[in-house]
């Protein structure tokens, strides 16, 4: 007889993302904030500047979250979250998690010296940037989140991203802020385990989700989840933490990577690719992926 | 209790007498002793705040825009490039209705490099939707930073306090320094009609169709009407409990006046001993100083200029392509009026080039001794 296994739900019931929302389908972002609030609860108040999520909360005077959202310009998520955190406390609410949720355009690019003066001063807030690699929103601009020879409308197949993405956690890692996490979609209890123990630390915390983008990778909606995963499963986006700048550790282990051909051929953003670019790719992901092992192992 | 102390120290006395819960800046001259003053009252305690040390001018006023909407008091100061980069938010206060209350100290724009005075860097942002206040007096600087706090919050719309660079900004005066009670009487605390937080959840400005968006600044201007009664009612108030009105414009000898010059900042003082030159000569002058720009004073201007004979406007500012600004709002003012005087556009004192008694004397002289306007433009004291 077979001993029975008992599955235990990690991921907690309550819904804080109603339905009739302004996601595309297959949305990795819109997936994202559901898990994330999950974690975080009720007692949150986010930070959204202009990115997909300033639109897919939906236009006044409606909104798909039932925690209060405050819609902050471009390259203020986390100076405007800073404040908010100030004010909250000056009014006498310590409780309450401050959430700034940005793009990648938003965080690698106009948002950064915003966050890096937050995490400098090691602000109370949590940053989470979802991460589709490029301007969604504005119709599919390069950003410096976008991965090496991704087509964007900005990076036409002639002349494809020749630089592979910012490095960005080891930038956060650079100011020793207490807690910084990759996650993704395609692992939602991983994810909130991270949320989870991100509103339990102090100070600046950062975490960076995976959040596949159909219309602008140009796969297929039922493949959000699956593209996720293979990012995970070929060390292209891996699962980790650092604390305080200093302790790295993977979470999710891979034996054996699968090869990035795998991930790259479910988008149209990479058709373009020949054989040889596509190796040029899997060397930065495995010289990437060695470096990371070599960090999580000191 | 009466006090020596600098003009950016009297914006510091004026956030803590106003009990600012939430400082975020960043240091430019001519503003630092602003902020300088501020973080030590934060940090002794004299100042129960949080002061929020931001990498540049437009984390500080974001930083302040989210305090503002979680419900606290919140001040900050800055001057010339620091307030161009804040732009985008300035435009994100008013239209958010965040009631904080700010400090400019007028400083020309580069390039080339300038920390002198002059009125181009608050002018340029005149249609953000902010209300502004120009002084001429430290004593004047504080009452305002705490008048402000009690007209924006009415209303929520926010407030810049400008002030000259140098001439008020680092020149000592003595100033009274109201007792703390007394101003808590005047000034209640931050209670506003809307706040973000968990117990009433709301999306603060989210996209926002044209179903719905030009309502939301038809009610920015609707208030911004009320403005001008507003700061005649808090400055009577504060008349009765400190003894210094604050009105939206002061006045000097234009009762009788035959000849006016309209000034705005410092230079209404050095108006004003050029007025009693000109009336020990027979020359019924006056000076109109006017104190609140935006909304701008409709109401008084034209009661106080119509009938007037002539009318010098001394502009520390230029609209490249157009003219004065104050001397474009003060015709814009009178226009269409029955009576409306002969009015002549000055421009002087940019970059902080001094405006003398000389130069007013130069620029009655030319008024004078015209029936009207010859040109937009007279410029005084340059070398061309």
């Amino acid at each position: 007889m077979t001993k029975e296994r008992k599955m235990t739900l990690t991921i907690p019931r309550e819904e804080l993302m109603s339905p009739g929302h302004l996601a595309c389908q297959g949305c990795g972002a819109s997936l994202a904030m559901r898990v994330a609030l999950k974690a975080l609860g009720q007692r949150t108040v986010v930070c959204i500047p202009a990115c997909c999520w300033a639109v897919i909360d939906g236009p006044f005077p409606h909104s798909s979250l039932d925690i209060p959202i405050y819609h902050c310009a471009f390259e203020t998520a986390a100076s405007s979250a800073s404040g908010v955190k100030a004010g909250l406390e000056m009014v006498g609410d310590t409780e309450t998690a401050v959430l700034a949720w940005a793009g990648d355009g938003g965080t690698f690019d106009i948002g950064l010296q915003a966050l890096s003066g937050a995490a400098e001063r090691n602000e109370d807030i949590i940053y989470a940037c979802y991460d589709n690699e490029a301007y969604m929103n504005t119709g599919i601009q390069r950003s410096s989140a976008t991965p090496l020879g991704a087509w964007t409308t900005t990076t036409p197949v002639k002349h494809y991203k020749k630089h592979p993405k910012k490095d960005i956690i080891a930038i956060m890692a650079a100011h020793r802020i207490p807690y910084i996490a990759t996650a993704s979609v395609a692992y939602p209890e991983d994810m909130v385990k991270k949320f989870k123990k991100a509103r339990e630390y102090k100070g600046t915390r950062f975490i960076h989700v995976f959040a596949p983008c159909p219309a602008g990778w140009k796969s297929r909606p039922e493949d959000t989840v699956k593209l996720a995963r293979l990012a995970v499963q070929t060390g292209y986006f891996p699962l980790y933490e650092v604390e305080d700048g200093e302790k790295w550790m993977l979470n999710v282990k891979i034996k054996e990577r699968k090869p990035m051909a795998e991930y790259l051929k479910l988008q149209g953003r990479f058709r373009h690719l020949k054989d040889e670019e596509i190796t040029m790719i899997q060397n930065e992901v495995d010289a990437r992926w060695e470096r990371l092992l070599k960090r999580c192992e000191q | 209790m009466k006090k020596v102390i600098m003009g950016n120290h009297s914006l510091s006395y004026g956030a803590m007498l106003s009990r600012a819960q939430v400082i975020a800046a960043y240091p430019i001259t001519p503003q630092t002793q602003v902020v300088e003053l501020l973080s030590e009252m934060c940090a002794d305690g004299t100042l129960n705040a949080m002061f929020i040390k931001v990498e540049s001018e437009h984390s500080a006023m974001a930083a302040c825009l989210g305090a503002s909407l979680a419900g606290a008091r919140t001040f900050t100061a800055t001057s010339a490039q620091g307030l161009a980069l804040m732009h985008e938010l300035l435009h994100w206060a008013s239209g958010g209705r965040m009631p904080v209350v700010m400090g400019n100290i007028n400083r020309a724009m580069a390039p080339g490099w300038s920390i002198w005075t002059d009125q181009n860097d608050s002018l340029s942002e005149r249609d953000t939707g902010w209300i502004q206040f120009y002084c001429s007096s430290n004593q004047e600087v504080l009452d305002t930073v705490v008048q402000a706090f009690k007209v924006s919050e009415k209303l929520m719309i926010p407030s810049m306090i400008v002030l000259d660079a140098f001439a008020l900004s680092h020149t000592y005066e003595v100033v009274d320094v109201p007792e703390q009670k007394k101003i808590d009487a005047y000034l209640p605390p931050f209670n506003p009609p809307f706040r973000i937080g968990p117990d009433d959840p709301h999306a603060f400005g989210g996209l926002t169709s044209p179903d719905h968006y030009m309502e939301l600044r038809y009610k920015l201007q609707k208030d911004m009407e009320k403005v001008p009664a507003l700061v005649e009612e808090t400055g009577k108030e504060y008349e009765k409990l400190f003894g210094r009105h604050l009105g939206q414009v002061d006045e000097y000898l234009c009762g009788d006046a035959e000849f006016i010059f309209v000034t705005s900042g410092t230079p209404g003082y050095t108006a004003r001993v050029a007025v009693d030159e000109l009336r020990e000569k027979g020359i019924k002058a006056g000076n109109l100083r006017i104190r609140l720009f935006r909304p701008f004073p409709f109401e008084k201007v034209r009661s106080i200029l119509s009938g007037i004979p002539k009318v010098a406007v001394v502009d520390r500012n230029i609209s490249y392509g157009h003219h004065g600004i104050f001397y474009q709002e003060v015709k814009s003012a009178v226009y269409g009026q029955p009576h409306p005087p002969a009015i002549f556009g000055f421009i002087a004192g940019l970059g902080g080039r001094d405006i003398t008694r000389d130069a007013f004397k130069e620029i009655a002289d030319h008024a004078l001794s015209r029936s009207r306007a010859e040109e937009e433009i007279v410029w005084i004291g340059v070398k061309k």
